[in-house]
């Protein structure tokens, strides 16, 4: 690895598009920096979400940040969303540039 | 014909997607549609308010949002008692079925207008104000004191939600702009209004097909609500047209509306407000069957009602 790069996570949630509203707000109130937010398709648990109209289209959050802030996202969206939602959040190690970002 | 003939382009939705054609209107597509349509609706009720004086619509209205109440408040106990569906479900379908569908709105204008039956443009202002108090109501039902609700994000979602923006700004638009202020743009939102609303219809019927799969699953309960629920309404709809001594054309609009199913405010909102409701049941009843019923059915009947309880109310 370059030395360059400094590790980090890289935390991925997919989750019903109505869920923004009330997701994204609680990503900076659990230390995230920043996200970039994407619309996506796929097919799941719930079906095909072709994303036609609102109420089948999913989003994607990604979130670059450090792994306890990585932990307090993940518990947080497991204990207000999971129960509820249609919402899958994965966690991988990532390497970037200008740690001090994330 | 029975019905208005840009329901055509429903049906041919519906037909591509049993066929499973691969017609796909793209998200944008929808968007833009949707925005245009809310828009043209608003800036054409604006127009025809501006010949009227405002402050004679506040009873009516008051009369018209206060009778809806009775939708979702008779809803929920036949949803609960007699379909034996759990609070939540109750009070998320009854939310979707006192809210109001645009669109249904769109086409029943659209059928008054190919008859000639004249309707007062003001009626739009009932269409925006109907839209979010039944689903208050609603997550009051499946809330009662238990649970916690984000009143905020709710209100916030739904008043700043792009359909009341824009039916409201269109309404204001078209009344400070007048007749005459509006003419230029009226090739662009008048002329092409019913062409937009025929592809709207297209990807409405290619979504609805996808919502039946959802109501297999829900049973024969449901699916009678679906159909039974928009009679029941669009009959109170006449009723209260006839107190309110409203036109032929009014009336049909009114019914309509009363009998109309939200399926776009409403599942926003109550994803939000009452999360562990199945949205396939509300989405799957309010667009797979009570739209396609109201289009097809509904309002040729509450113009038949309308047009022969006319003498009896009035």
């Amino acid at each position: 690895m370059s030395p360059a790069l400094t590790s980090r996570k890289l935390v991925t949630i997919i989750c019903e598009a109505e869920l923004e509203a009330l997701l994204v707000p609680e990503l900076a109130r659990h230390g995230a920096r920043g996200y970039t937010l994407t619309e996506a398709r796929g097919q799941g648990a719930r079906g095909v979400r072709d994303g036609a109209w609102r109420a089948s289209s999913n989003i994607r959050i990604e979130v670059l940040c450090d792994a306890t802030v990585a932990e307090r996202l993940v518990d947080m969206l497991q204990a207000r969303f999971y129960a509820d939602y249609g919402i899958v959040v994965f966690v991988v190690d990532a390497a970037v540039l200008r740690p001090g970002k994330f | 014909m029975p019905f208005e003939p840009v329901i055509l382009f429903f049906l041919l939705g519906l037909l591509a997607a049993l066929l499973r054609s691969d017609l796909k209107i793209p998200g944008v597509v929808y968007e833009a549609l949707s925005i245009f349509l809310l828009l043209a609706i608003g800036l054409k009720g604006g127009v025809e308010l501006a010949r009227h004086d405002v402050l004679d619509l506040a009873l009516p209205a008051l009369v018209v949002v206060g009778v809806a109440m009775v939708i979702p408040l008779a809803c929920f106990p036949i949803l609960v008692r007699v379909g034996r569906l759990p609070r939540a479900d109750a009070a998320s379908i009854a939310a979707h079925y006192g809210s109001v569908s645009v669109v249904t709105f769109a086409v029943a204008s659209s059928f008054l207008a190919t008859r000639a039956v004249p309707a007062d443009g003001y009626m739009t202002v009932f269409l925006a104000l109907l839209e979010l108090p039944a689903l208050l109501v609603g997550v009051f039902l499946a809330r009662r004191g238990q649970g916690q609700v984000q009143w905020s994000t709710l209100l916030h979602e739904v008043l700043a939600g792009k359909s009341i923006v824009l039916l409201a700004g269109g309404l204001l638009i078209g009344w400070f702009a007048g007749p005459e202020g509006i003419k230029p743009l009226d090739r662009l939102f008048f002329d092409l209004f019913k062409g937009m609303l025929a592809f709207f219809l297209l990807e409405m019927g290619l979504v609805a097909a996808g919502r039946l799969a959802d109501l297999r699953r829900a049973g024969p309960f449901l699916v009678a609500f679906a159909v039974g629920a928009p009679v029941c309404a669009g009959l109170l709809g006449l009723l209260t047209a006839g107190m309110l001594d409203f036109s032929v054309g009014n009336a049909v609009l009114l019914a309509t509306l009363y009998a109309s199913a939200s399926y776009i405010a409403a599942p926003a909102a109550m994803r939000i407000a009452v999360p562990e409701a199945n949205p396939a049941l509300s989405i799957g009843a309010a667009l797979g069957i009570t739209f396609p019923f109201n289009l097809m059915a509904g309002i040729p009947i509450y113009y038949w009602l309308a047009v022969h309880m006319n003498g009896a109310l009035s």
